[in-house]
């Protein structure tokens, strides 16, 4: 029980020391793992091929709209391919990505306990992962589907022709990986942490976390049904959505974006609990309002059960039922306000280092910002109505996956990669790549907004010539963007062999994580670690030297 | 790891239950029981988007559904409900045996649990064959002739909408039922382990937690008959 107090980081013991990544080197040792942060690597390189897979598909629908006719590919070809990029993006990358890497990864090192309290379900949800994901790509590679994401009835029930059920499979199967790690987030949360470590003294990261799984135990069984009746009535020609059965499609999709919308926070939020962190870290300040922060991830995952409807303005539901989800609508903007607030707070008179991380975080600001208030437009029934399936709307949901989620995942990536792989990062290089990042991501999808507002409907293969204009700008701007994922997977690969040996606390940052070796060992801490202050005291902790003198290595 | 490693031989020698990761039994305990009331959460969450799509359709087709129940039987209905609620019981019972560590009591509880479980499955399989033979299941052979009664006065339904009312009805027993067949399997894995003797007063966590899971799938056949087979039944 002798308590570890704050880091003098170099009196932890340097690499030479078993840890997670040497404890074994079987292939076995690594499938048959119940080790959390060897799960979350696992995860890692499954969410990093079908991120890339899903970025082909990208570049596939940006070649194509390079021009106004369809010359690559056929509006069938082309409807498959958005299916395609949606679907992997959305369950098989956003959803995991940030929980299953990040969250497995941190959340037991985060408050000080050995695993997961479910270390062999955590595995089997990356096996339920791995299962949907190898569904998924045969779907894909014996025709494909061409429903769009989203799975609407009636088309998916007695229109398309295409592998609807085995990819609805696919949905249920990674939904229930979901279910599980969100289950075991909340249970670790709940009864795993350090003695001392009280719910005001959680890291942001893991309220954050917490919210998210959340949704995930209450949002992913509805998605779970609903994709099962779909396929159901497909195979049985059954009525349950079907109109001249009697059903109602109206019904799927309030039971699809039951989950869907929240969905989007599930992606969201730990994100935004990422930033927390890196803000914190390199302003070395402790979170401005951190109640508030903390209380606000919550709020989101509340409130966002309450505002699905906004995705059905036009598809007659009553006024008055919009007229509510309207206003519920903008009350989401309400906590996501707080969280932008109090990191600006958090910068005002603090002393800002520009590391890798922290411009990844400066970028989610910016950009969740403008996907957060373009969501308000939206949430505005006239404005909805008019720009309802245009790129307007593929501008805003890019604004904030990509400009926000993706940008929080790299951002934690490189803050947390000396304590993944014990290796520094080329710094000169990641901060290349975060600019590139953010210039070829606004490139990319500003010009969207433009369309869109000016008419331009989403999911067509071919446009008129006036739009030329603007899509070559797009899809130049992805061109970028595609360089800047590239990167990252380039030399964070070159820096496992290659990169200077990372300390235990590189960063000097605060938390629990940090406290152990870089990498940890396999049950994360010698001894249980006692916690006696509160989450980011900076001003108890010195800045490294590469913090001082910015861009050092 | 030599700590660890300590610690975790050290933990063995207690109980040879409690995994590594744990400070303590107390606290695997606790996990367990609050992951098993999680997944329970999910459970409801899973089967309320089919009671959302019964209530909007209820609504929607009163006439249709209320004539259409009146086809599924009663009686059948009853039994079953009869046998989860003793069943429930039961799981209690095998519950409480565990605490007390009456190992033969609890495998006998346990064995008549999964044999009342079976009773359902058999008595289901009885009410699914009738609807084939009466051209209830959905699909191209479904019939439906049946009228709705108000207060004497027939009233014709639409059969879409019937047909409708047992697509419900299958999806929503079908899916039940299934969840009835895992508990049987859990409960069977349960007996034979009980037998073994894995489990003692101090270390029931299994059990109890299959327990609650029976509970729930009992639950929700306790929402399912009323609505399914009661409506409109009132005279």
């Amino acid at each position: 029980m002798a308590s570890t107090v704050i880091p003098a980081n170099q009196t932890l013991a340097p690499t030479p020391k078993l840890n997670y990544l040497n404890n074994g080197h079987t292939l076995k040792s690594w499938l048959l793992t119940t080790d959390h942060k060897r799960i979350a690597l696992l995860y890692l390189i499954s969410v990093t091929v079908f991120f890339f897979l899903g970025g082909f598909f990208a570049m596939l629908i940006r070649l194509e709209l390079l021009t106004p006719q369809g010359d690559l590919m056929q509006a069938d070809t082309y409807n498959k391919v958005f299916t395609m990029h949606g679907m992997i993006m959305v369950f098989f990358f956003l959803i995991p990505v940030v929980p299953a890497v990040l969250g497995n990864f941190l959340v037991p090192l985060m408050i000080g306990a050995k695993d997961l309290a479910f270390p062999r379900i955590n595995l089997l949800s990356w096996y339920l992962y791995i299962t949907a994901g190898t569904l998924f790509l045969h779907c894909m590679l014996t025709g494909g589907v061409d429903t769009g994401w989203t799975f609407y009835t009636p088309y998916s029930t007695v229109g398309s022709n295409t592998n609807v059920i085995e990819a609805g499979l696919a949905v249920f199967i990674a939904g229930f990986s979901s279910i599980f790690t969100g289950l075991n987030f909340i249970v670790t949360i709940h009864r795993m942490r350090a003695p001392g470590l009280t719910w005001d003294r959680l890291p942001l990261f893991i309220w954050a976390n917490y919210a998210t799984s959340l949704i995930m135990i209450l949002g992913t069984p509805v998605i779970a049904i609903t994709v099962v009746l779909v396929a159901v009535e497909r195979l049985f020609h059954l009525g349950i959505f079907d109109p001249r059965l009697g059903g109602d499609p109206l019904l799927f999709q309030h039971l699809f974006w039951f989950y869907s919308h929240p969905a989007v926070y599930i992606m969201i939020l730990p994100s935004m609990g990422v930033i927390s962190e890196l803000i914190a870290c390199f302003a070395r300040k402790r979170i401005f309002g951190y109640k508030f922060v903390a209380l606000s991830s919550l709020a989101i995952a509340v409130f966002g059960f309450l505002v699905w409807a906004h995705h059905m303005f036009v598809a007659g539901i009553s006024l008055y039922a919009a007229m509510i989800f309207s206003f519920l609508s903008f009350s989401v903007g309400v906590p996501s306000a707080v969280k932008v607030f109090n990191w600006t707070a958090t910068l005002y008179k603090s002393s800002i280092s520009y590391a890798t991380p922290m411009l990844y975080a400066f970028g989610f600001i910016g950009l969740f910002t403008i996907g957060g208030l373009t969501g308000l437009m939206l949430a505005t029934i006239g404005i909805d109505v008019h720009v309802t399936d245009t790129y307007f709307v593929v501008a805003h949901f890019h604004y904030v996956m990509v400009g926000g989620v993706l940008m929080g995942y790299l951002g934690g990536l490189h803050f947390w990669w000396p304590k993944i792989s014990g290796r520094m990062y080329p710094e000169s290089w990641a901060k290349l790549s975060a600019l590139l990042v953010f210039v070829g991501f606004n490139l990319t999808f500003f010009p969207q907004f433009i369309l869109g507002y000016v008419g331009m409907p989403r999911r067509y293969w071919q446009y008129p010539p006036e739009f030329q204009v603007l899509n070559v700008l797009s899809t130049a701007g992805s061109s970028v963007l595609a360089v800047g994922y590239l990167l990252p997977m380039i030399y964070l690969l070159w820096s496992l062999k290659y990169g200077p040996i990372a300390e235990a606390n590189p960063w000097g940052a605060a938390g629990l994580e940090w406290q152990t070796t870089s990498p940890p060992p396999t049950f994360n801490f010698d001894e249980t670690p006692v916690v006696t202050w509160e989450a980011y005291n900076y001003d108890e902790i010195p800045a490294p030297k590469q913090l001082e003198a910015p861009g050092a290595r | 790891m030599p700590d660890s490693q300590a610690i975790v031989m050290e933990h063995e020698a207690h109980n040879p239950a409690l995994l590594h990761h744990f400070a303590d039994a107390q606290q695997q305990k606790n996990a367990a029981s609050l992951g098993m009331w999680l997944f329970l959460v999910t459970e409801i969450m899973f089967f309320g988007g089919m009671f959302c799509a019964y209530l909007v359709y209820r609504l929607a087709h009163f006439n249709a559904f209320a004539a259409a129940s009146q086809q599924l039987s009663i009686g059948m209905g009853a039994f079953n409900t009869a046998v989860l609620i003793v069943s429930s019981i039961t799981v209690v019972l095998a519950v409480k045996a565990a605490e007390a560590g009456k190992r033969k009591v609890l495998v006998g509880y346990l064995i008549i649990t999964v044999l009342l479980g079976m009773t359902f499955l058999v008595v289901k399989g009885f009410e699914y064959r009738e609807k084939f033979e009466k051209h209830h299941v959905p699909g191209s052979t479904f019939k439906f002739t049946d009228t709705f009664d108000d207060n004497g006065k027939q009233i014709p339904v639409n059969p879409k909408e019937a047909e409708l009312f047992f697509s419900l009805y299958f999806a929503m027993t079908g899916m039940h039922a299934l969840h009835m067949i895992i508990g049987c399997g859990l409960f069977g894995v349960l007996t034979v382990f009980a037998w073994k003797g894995h489990y003692s007063p101090g270390y029931f966590t299994p059990i109890e937690n299959a327990g609650l899971y029976w509970h729930l799938v009992d639950i929700i056949w306790i929402y399912l008959f009323p609505l399914l087979y009661l409506i409109s039944r009132h005279s």
